[in-house]
């Protein structure tokens, strides 16, 4: 695990090398006019790239089986493309290589706790279709430090993992309110939270739903201390590849099909009553009239497959986020005081 | 090769001029045209790569280029030689914090292994049986161990080291916590820089005498004793100055200061962890070098110079050594090398090293071909200058046969 941090960075960048030759020529061989989509399809199976230890996000059950929010979130674009949202290779990426992996086309699609930034955008040749969290670095404490606020950390040991924007926002912060601290970075999760168990570090700083639900899963959870600050913004969502507008839609407007049929109410138990329905809206998405799954590149069924098997929004996150004691908070629908919000499906 | 020792009779004669023929039978012709095509291929299949590789990147819109060095970092670092803020040092400036930090558990491992390994060698060909047991299963038991597993059973070890305010002390100068070792650091002066340039030339003065002596010896046959001299010109004469310029010495001593002890010296835990991995491991092959080295010496060449009146010291350092390093170094060479190119498993325990450092550079900035060349880069430079000095030095200490 750990000695495939080396193995793989320096692997994918001779597959980049190696990858280009093949690309070159592909891609515009005829289908769907989205070279992602065609080589889905032509494999039968999306390659999703997720965290894979990260409890509430992606972590294998007792069984093997993926799950989490990531995980249902790469799911639902399966159902989409493939009407069947088991047909899904999941990847476990580090913070580290996740983008070389995307880049070099590893994986179809990353869906990492990965943050939304301009220098992600501009300079990885990488598009952020849409948010599934919206979140924050925050910072958790044992509480014998008797540590109240992110401001008394000056001079502390910090343990973060490296090439994460984490890294970057806790240097910002510090910097701007004077404050000093020695940072700890170690690439492997477990390693990172063994240090900050173990007395390494004096906080442990990530976004603050991985804290939580570290935090939750901890026999010692009395003695931790989650800091009340939240310092920066760290929208968290799906990544695609610059260049295949086709697949950039299609993820996007997947994601806010699961918006809109939590919206609408719409839930996989009651769907199929909904197949009659006189809303012009509810009929789009449900592929009773238009060819809203068409102009997408898909079956006009697509968001039906979704909701039908994976759920709308508020259903994984109910089954992966509230399950481990996280409130909805600011990913509540725009209509309940939240920021989930979708344009209209017309 | 054979141009400087060539054969005398042969010189005068040169060997006879002959044409090229434009015939498949010719074999210089057939050399010629044989290593044309060889390299063209293969600057073709470079020329191919580097221009798909280029409009690939640019197609998906990655930017490429080392411009990034001169971008602000932003990235923290726990550890450095020299002074780094992320808040408006380079990335440049980071990755050469990592070559140091590499360097630093390089060189220290190198010299601390070949002691250790030197030790366990002699160790394992000791009379003593328990001596020579202890070094057998130290060698047997480390190298037999991957050492990425020692490396984090190490830094698990120094992590389960009590917190800092309860760490263990000697008196109130040293402390070893789960946040390393901290010890009184001497606030260095002026006066110190005269002292380090007294010794140094105490060294110089040294070398002088013990030549003086060798010639001396090898005229009269009486070696006059070189270590009163030796010891006034490394100790007297540098405490000398230092006393002359009014003997300044204050210790900058750790303080327990809210988080973490303030001041003073600190090896860090990561730093501790991948050094006594490494040098451990490593020794254990050194280790196995040395003895060996020292057993190809038949043990007739050492009844041989005991015959020719020599004494064992003696003995050891003008018969049996040469002979055994003859057989050492070159393996030597490639333990150093691993050593060196292990250190970059720094990443599993935390330490920032060159490779930690560039693999969150091209994290941050996304260049990753650019990142890994660089690494690849800094190991190659690193790896050949570690060789051409082992082969200097193995040219320079080498039995000339005749």
């Amino acid at each position: 695990m750990l000695l495939s941090i080396l193995v793989r960075s320096v692997f994918m960048a001779g597959s980049m090398l190696a990858g280009a030759l093949l690309a070159a020529g592909a891609g515009h061989a005829q289908g769907s006019g989205s070279a992602t989509l065609d080589a889905i399809r032509a494999r039968g199976q999306l390659v999703c790239g997720v965290a894979g230890n990260v409890p509430g996000f992606a972590l294998p059950d007792s069984q093997g089986v993926m799950r989490g929010l990531d995980a249902d979130s790469c799911r639902n674009i399966a159902a989409a493309i493939l009407g069947d949202a088991n047909k899904v290779k999941f990847v476990p990426l580090t913070t580290t290589n996740r983008f070389t992996a995307l880049q070099s086309g590893e994986v179809d699609l990353l869906v990492r706790d990965t943050t939304w930034t301009l220098g992600r955008e501009a300079n990885l040749g990488l598009l952020f279709a849409g948010v599934n969290y919206y979140d924050g670095t925050a910072f958790l404490v044992k509480k014998a430090t008797g540590v109240k606020s992110v401001k008394e950390l000056d001079g502390a040991t910090i343990c973060v993992q490296p090439g994460t924007s984490t890294e970057l926002a806790i240097d910002d912060y510090f910097r701007v309110n004077g404050l000093k601290f020695t940072p700890i970075l170690i690439q492997d999760l477990s390693e990172i939270q063994g240090a900050f168990l173990s007395g390494r570090c004096d906080a442990y700083s990530t976004d603050g739903s991985q804290l939580a639900t570290f935090r939750a899963t901890q026999p010692s959870k009395n003695d931790l201390v989650l800091l009340p600050e939240t310092i920066s913004k760290e929208p968290l969502g799906y990544v695609v590849r610059k260049g295949d507008d086709k697949f950039f839609d299609l993820v996007r407007w997947t994601y806010f099909a699961t918006l809109i049929a939590e919206e609408n109410g719409i839930t996989s138990k009651n769907i199929d009553s909904f197949a009659a329905t006189k809303v012009p809206e509810l009929r789009r998405l449900l592929g009773l009239e238009g060819d809203m799954g068409k102009a997408l590149g898909v079956d006009n069924k697509f968001a039906y497959n979704v909701v039908k098997q994976v759920g709308n929004f508020g259903e994984t996150w109910d089954r992966n986020i509230t399950v481990i004691g996280v409130p909805r908070g600011i990913n509540a629908l725009w209509n309940k005081g939240g920021l989930q919000y979708a344009p209209p499906m017309r | 090769m054979s141009g400087t020792i060539a054969d005398p009779r042969l010189s005068g004669r040169v060997a006879p001029k002959r044409r090229l023929r434009l015939s498949w039978s010719d074999p210089l012709l057939r050399n010629i045209v044989w290593q044309v095509l060889i390299i063209g291929a293969l600057a073709a299949v470079i020329w191919y790569l580097v221009g798909n590789t280029t409009r690939n990147l640019e197609a998906r819109h990655i930017a490429t280029g080392f411009g990034f060095l001169s971008h602000n970092a932003g990235i923290p670092i726990g550890e450095h030689l020299i002074p780094f803020d992320p808040s408006f040092n380079t990335y440049g400036r980071a990755l050469i914090v990592g070559v140091l930090n590499t360097l630093k558990v390089a060189v220290v491992g190198v010299v601390l292994a070949t002691i250790l390994g030197t030790l366990i060698g002699i160790g394992r060909l000791s009379r003593n049986w328990l001596v020579a047991r202890l070094s057998a299963v130290y060698v047997e038991g480390l190298r037999d161990l991957p050492v990425l597993l020692q490396l984090l059973f190490w830094y698990g070890l120094l992590q389960t080291l009590p917190g800092p305010r309860q760490s263990w002390r000697l008196g109130d100068a040293v402390f070893l916590s789960n946040r390393g070792i901290k010890v009184p650091l001497l606030d260095w002066q002026d006066a110190h820089w005269w002292t380090l340039a007294a010794f140094l030339l105490g060294v110089l003065g040294t070398l002088a005498w013990a030549r003086l002596a060798t010639r001396r010896q090898e005229a009269t046959g009486i070696r006059p004793p070189v270590w009163p001299a030796a010891l006034g010109l490394l100790v007297g004469f540098p405490a000398l100055a230092w006393a002359a310029l009014g003997a300044p010495f204050t210790l900058d001593y750790p303080v327990l200061h809210g988080f973490n002890f303030q001041g003073g010296g600190t090896i860090s835990p990561e730093y501790g962890a991948l050094l006594i991995g490494l040098v451990t491991y490593t020794a254990a092959y050194i280790a196995e070098i040395v003895r060996s080295g020292i057993q190809a010496v038949p043990n007739g060449q050492i009844e041989a110079a005991a015959a020719l009146g020599l004494r064992p010291g003696a003995a050891l350092r003008l018969v049996v050594l040469p002979q055994a390093l003859r057989v050492i170094i070159p393996p030597m060479t490639s333990q150093y090398l691993n050593l060196t190119k292990n250190s970059s498993l720094a990443v599993a325990v935390g330490y920032q090293d060159v490779v930690s450092i560039a693999s969150t550079t091209l994290n941050q900035t996304g260049q990753a071909i650019e990142g890994i060349a660089l690494i690849m880069a800094v190991y190659l430079t690193i790896s050949l200058s570690i060789s051409l000095f082992m082969n200097w030095y193995n040219a320079h200490i080498a039995l000339v046969e005749r």
